[in-house]
């Protein structure tokens, strides 16, 4: 199914063995649903939870990595030898140095050096130092000569493919032929169309910004590496890392049990991985390096700018008949995806029977991108959800109508393949009503300066189904208490109190005595990168499987010690009950097979997805907001989010998921704009937290309502849950782009809509009106 | 170097203090005691001879000029409860209690804290037992990835502090110095008035 390898970086899904019990359907839960503070959160708010950047090892070492200040030269020489005299300093790296002399990749497709003569990025790594104290290592970055030869940039996708920009790669800056989507003939529909309306839309490049600087900290024990990662997948880096510095996976252990976010941006491993595993070979002591906040802006992945065209068409009655979409998206200086699924929305989210999609992705000279939350879809939201806004308005029909009128039955973007359960109507109708849309929209804008409207957009996400591969033990232990083994990371989604959770509904072993180790390619099971949304539907099914085999082990021992028939006992809150005669029964801790063995281990694997169906999360989400028309200012009031996931597997963590992303999406809306200086340097100028804003607790309302739309997907897996953490953001910033123009009647195409950008709109609206 | 040298070299950062800050607002420390000043000459490069006294414990060290508070605490005590987000005053990951107001510790140099009282979120314990406000962060989910977490729970405390009973507008303007990526604003807010609730009624 397309968007299944999205986070797969390393190629093609692998497999994995069939397995477990094939589990039916819950018809009701105890645990599962319910609302859950974090099994972890003793830890994260105590402040004993160890992430990777708080590790402090015995005689370890601070590297920091030298940085390429133009975005796009040539390194013609380096000279290390005033650094090497820097106090504290027991190491230097550069790309003439042998122990540095690695390959590199940003994608499979373009190999490099770890320390590439060529530059194609402001913050490309070019040499790096080890030292006593994380201040020598800079004063000797400070120490380090280089003489660029600095080459012509481009840091605009839209001028990247125009005839007189610099040559980023020998074959020119186009990444491969445009991608074409066609079904139907968009001609004809636009002709049988009442209406035809076209814009073209801009959102700007944002940076993922995770609160937990990208680091690690590496160590040798001969000819073993170990490495503390803050990451989304122990497990890609340790296959990265093992294949970069070509020694056996089983030499690389990667740890990661708490992390401080990451949004997609720490998906695999990244150069400095390599940099500090060389600097610890070199030196035989640890090494720890983070970057610093101003490096991450620059060269850990971003969400690509789009530029976007869009054209619509539709009959007077609200019927869709053509839609049309260019998109020109920027990777960076190498191939990463840049103009990747923007026009999915358009292509699957509304019933329209033609369609064309033409996606460029180009080279620039800035830093590579990295999936970012839902990669493409807030973008192509942002273009789809204005424009649906727009059509509504021409035709005169509320804007939930005309979606609703278009609501598909089946995922036009996979062949009209079924979707194994759609909520797009309902998360439509049922957010609706409980926002109280058709009043609030008829409420007059105000008088005065603030001036109210309302909007509202609907999304879909192309994965979230999740799926093999996932393997989870379970194992109970003679006191009746659990613990619980997965490789997944914790992004801070509360993946491990789900996991508790499957396993405290099917053993009735209550969460304070389940145990979850995970995250360390040392201790635990292989497990895929946390991300595409994809690690409650892939590892909840596992952990239910695996619990089922514990279970299904403890009533046959249970069976054997009560002379009864398996068929007849059943597990409940720790307790093995006769069905027939509720007076037999025996608590876990008396089992005597339990006692004796001491431990009773299940293995869980996660089975395939059904071939036919299409498995997607829904959304439509309502806000309302306040323009100041003198100042271009805009107040997000509150928010309301009707999201179809599936099955609710916490409703705590739940909720939480869902005002996260609300906020992240405003950001999108508001404030976030990489800028880079196009003109004369072609360098990021908005490198720090002051320069680039992300929302603060004043940029978003108190008042956000979750309202998950719950049809739980048995057709999908075992757990009924789909994907969540990415849905969620997905159609937040063009909800905003559509009350500010309920309340201004002023289009924003681009984004943020900065009161920068909102003023002039308004002023010459003002003129127009 | 006389006497001024050392003045400016620490001046230098306490101005950086004011200018750096975030929307919080965090002015910069008030004027070291005189028992608290740095020896009269100090070299480049020279050490420090600093007391710090972190949650109630007094910690003799030496340490550069250069090294801030929140550096010394992470990587040279081993309280790696208070988080580096920035390391220039503009996330409030590292936020701790000086005097029982909130500091971002890496605006704040470890010779400026000698003298002072500094309080970080493992001193909110009482033993094994969590603090009425990281109880209230537990309990509301208050948190996603967790990183930002000690920050906020030291921003709460602070403004508790100042303002036990404080309202939702003044809830939000003495957290907005505290970014969280995860966004998880909407439940910091309740968490917030849930644990001035268990502060007054001495739920600690
Ligand atoms: S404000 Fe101190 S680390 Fe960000
Ligand atoms: S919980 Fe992740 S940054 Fe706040």
């Amino acid at each position: 199914m397309r968007g299944d390898g999205l986070y797969f970086v390393e190629g093609a899904l692998p497999e994995t063995p069939t397995g477990g019990a094939q589990a039916e359907a819950w018809q009701t839960t105890r645990v599962v649903g319910t609302r859950q503070p974090r099994i972890d959160a003793y830890e994260r708010v105590s402040g004993t939870a160890v992430y990777p950047s708080d590790v402090v090892l015995p005689d370890m070492l601070y590297g920091a990595i030298l940085r390429c200040p133009h975005p796009h030269a040539k390194v013609k020489k380096v000279d290390l030898a005033s650094a090497r005299s820097v106090p504290g300093v027991r190491a230097v790296l550069a790309g003439d140095s042998p122990e540095a002399d690695l390959r590199w990749y940003y994608t499979r497709q373009v190999f490099t050096r770890l320390f590439d003569a060529t530059c194609r990025f402001e913050g490309e790594a070019v040499a790096a130092v080890a030292a006593e104290t994380p201040q020598q290592a800079r004063d000797a970055l400070r120490a380090i000569r280089v003489e660029y030869e600095v080459l012509p940039f481009v840091v605009e996708e839209g001028r990247a493919l125009a005839s007189d920009a610099p040559k980023i790669a020998e074959g020119g800056n186009r990444v491969g032929e445009p991608e074409v989507y066609t079904r139907g003939d968009v001609a004809k529909g636009f002709s049988e169309a009442d209406t035809v309306v076209e814009r073209t839309y801009r959102t700007a490049a944002e940076i993922h910004s995770p609160m937990e600087l990208h680091g690690c900290v590496a160590r040798w024990d001969g000819p073993k590496l170990t490495i503390w990662e803050t990451t989304q997948g122990v497990y890609p880096v340790q296959q990265r890392v093992a294949s970069l510095l070509d020694i056996p996976l089983s030499r690389v252990r990667v740890i990661g049990h708490y992390m401080g976010g990451g949004f997609g941006s720490k998906l695999s491993a990244d150069k400095y991985h390599l940099v500090a595993a060389v600097l610890a070979r070199l030196t035989a002591r640890p090494v720890k390096l983070f970057l610093s906040r101003e490096e991450t802006f620059r060269c850990v992945g971003n969400r690509p700018p789009a530029t976007m065209r869009l054209k619509a068409g539709v009959k007077k009655d609200g019927t869709l008949t053509a839609l049309e979409m260019d998109v020109v998206g920027a990777s960076g200086g190498y191939p990463a995806g840049g103009a990747s699924l923007v026009d999915w929305l358009v292509r699957d989210l509304y019933l329209c029977p033609n369609v064309k999609c033409t996606s460029t992705d180009v080279l620039t000279t800035t830093g590579p991108a990295r999936a970012f939350r839902a990669p493409g879809h807030p973008q192509g939201a942002w273009a789809l959800e204005q424009l649906v806004d727009e059509l509504a308005t021409a035709i005169g029909m509320d804007p939930v109508a005309l979606r609703v009128k278009n609501v598909p039955a089946l995922s036009q973007g996979r062949d009209d393949l079924p979707y194994s359960t759609t909520g797009l109507k309902q998360c439509l109708e049922e957010g609706a009503r409980a926002f109280g849309w058709e009043e609030a929209r008829r409420r007059a804008p105000g008088r005065g300066p603030w001036k109210r409207g309302v909007g509202m957009a609907a999304g879909t996400w192309v994965a979230g189904a999740g799926g093999p591969p996932s393997t989870v033990i379970v194992k109970l232990g003679a006191d009746g208490s659990a613990n619980l083994n997965m490789g997944a990371s914790d992004i801070g989604t509360g993946t491990k109190t789900v996991m508790a959770m499957v396993v405290a509904e099917e053993l009735g072993v209550p969460l304070d005595r389940i145990h979850v180790e995970h995250a360390d390619t040392g201790t635990t099971q292989y497990a895929t990168a946390s991300g595409g949304s994809k690690t409650v539907p892939t590892e909840s099914p596992a952990t239910r499987a695996a619990a089922l085999e514990v279970k299904r082990q403890v009533l046959d021992l249970a069976a054997e010690e009560l002379k009864l028939p398996v068929a007849e006992l059943r597990l409940q809150d720790g307790v093995v009950t006769s069905l027939k005669d509720p007076a037999l029964k025996k608590p876990l801790a008396e089992l005597g097979g339990l006692r004796r063995r001491g431990v009773v281990v299940g293995v869980g694997t996660r089975a395939p997805n059904p071939e036919d169906l299409a498995t997607c999360p829904f959304a439509a989400q309502f806000c309302e907001v306040e323009v100041n028309e003198r100042t271009g200012e805009v107040r997000v009031l509150r928010f309301l989010a009707a999201q179809d996931s599936g099955r609710v597997m916490n409703r705590l963590t739940y909720d939480n998921q869902v005002i996260g992303g609300i906020t992240m999406g405003i950001g999108l809306a508001l404030t976030e704009a990489r800028v880079l200086d196009g003109a004369q340097t072609g360098r990021l100028v908005s490198g720090n937290f002051h320069d680039y804003k992300l929302p603060t607790m004043l940029d978003v309302p108190a008042d956000i309502t979750s309202l998950p739309v719950e049809l739980p997907d048995h057709r999908a897996n075992s757990t009924g849950a789909k994907g969540l953490g990415e849905p969620v953001t997905i159609p937040t910033a063009a909800a905003v782009a559509n009350a500010v123009f309920a309340a201004t009647g002023v289009r924003v195409t681009d984004s943020p809509i900065s009161p920068a950008r909102l003023l002039p709109l308004l002023a010459a609206a003002r003129k127009e009106g | 170097m006389s006497d001024d040298n050392v003045t400016r070299h620490l001046t230098r950062r306490g101005f950086l203090t004011t200018v750096g800050v975030g929307a919080a607002g965090v002015a910069a420390l008030g004027p070291t005691p005189a028992e608290a000043a740095p020896p009269a000459v100090t070299e480049e490069g020279d050490m420090l001879r600093v007391v710090l006294k972190v949650n109630g414990r007094e910690h003799r060290l030496l340490v550069e000029p250069r090294w801030t508070l929140l550096f010394v605490l992470r990587e040279r005590l081993g309280l790696t409860g208070s988080k580096a987000g920035c390391e220039r005053g503009e996330c409030g990951a590292c936020t701790v209690l000086v005097d029982g107001v909130p500091r971002y510790a890496c605006m704040t140099l470890a010779a400026e804290a000698q003298g002072h009282e500094i309080t970080t979120v493992e001193g909110l314990m009482d033993g094994e037992q969590l603090g009425p406000v990281q109880k209230a962060f537990a309990e509301h989910d208050a948190f996603q990835c967790g990183y930002c977490t000690p920050g906020q729970i030291m921003a709460a405390e602070g403004l508790l502090r100042a303002t036990p009973a404080p309202g939702r507008e003044e809830v939000r303007l003495g957290m907005s110095g505290n970014i969280c990526r995860c966004g998880a604003y909407a439940h910091i807010v309740q968490a917030v008035e849930k644990a001035a609730g268990l502060r007054q009624g001495g739920g600690r």
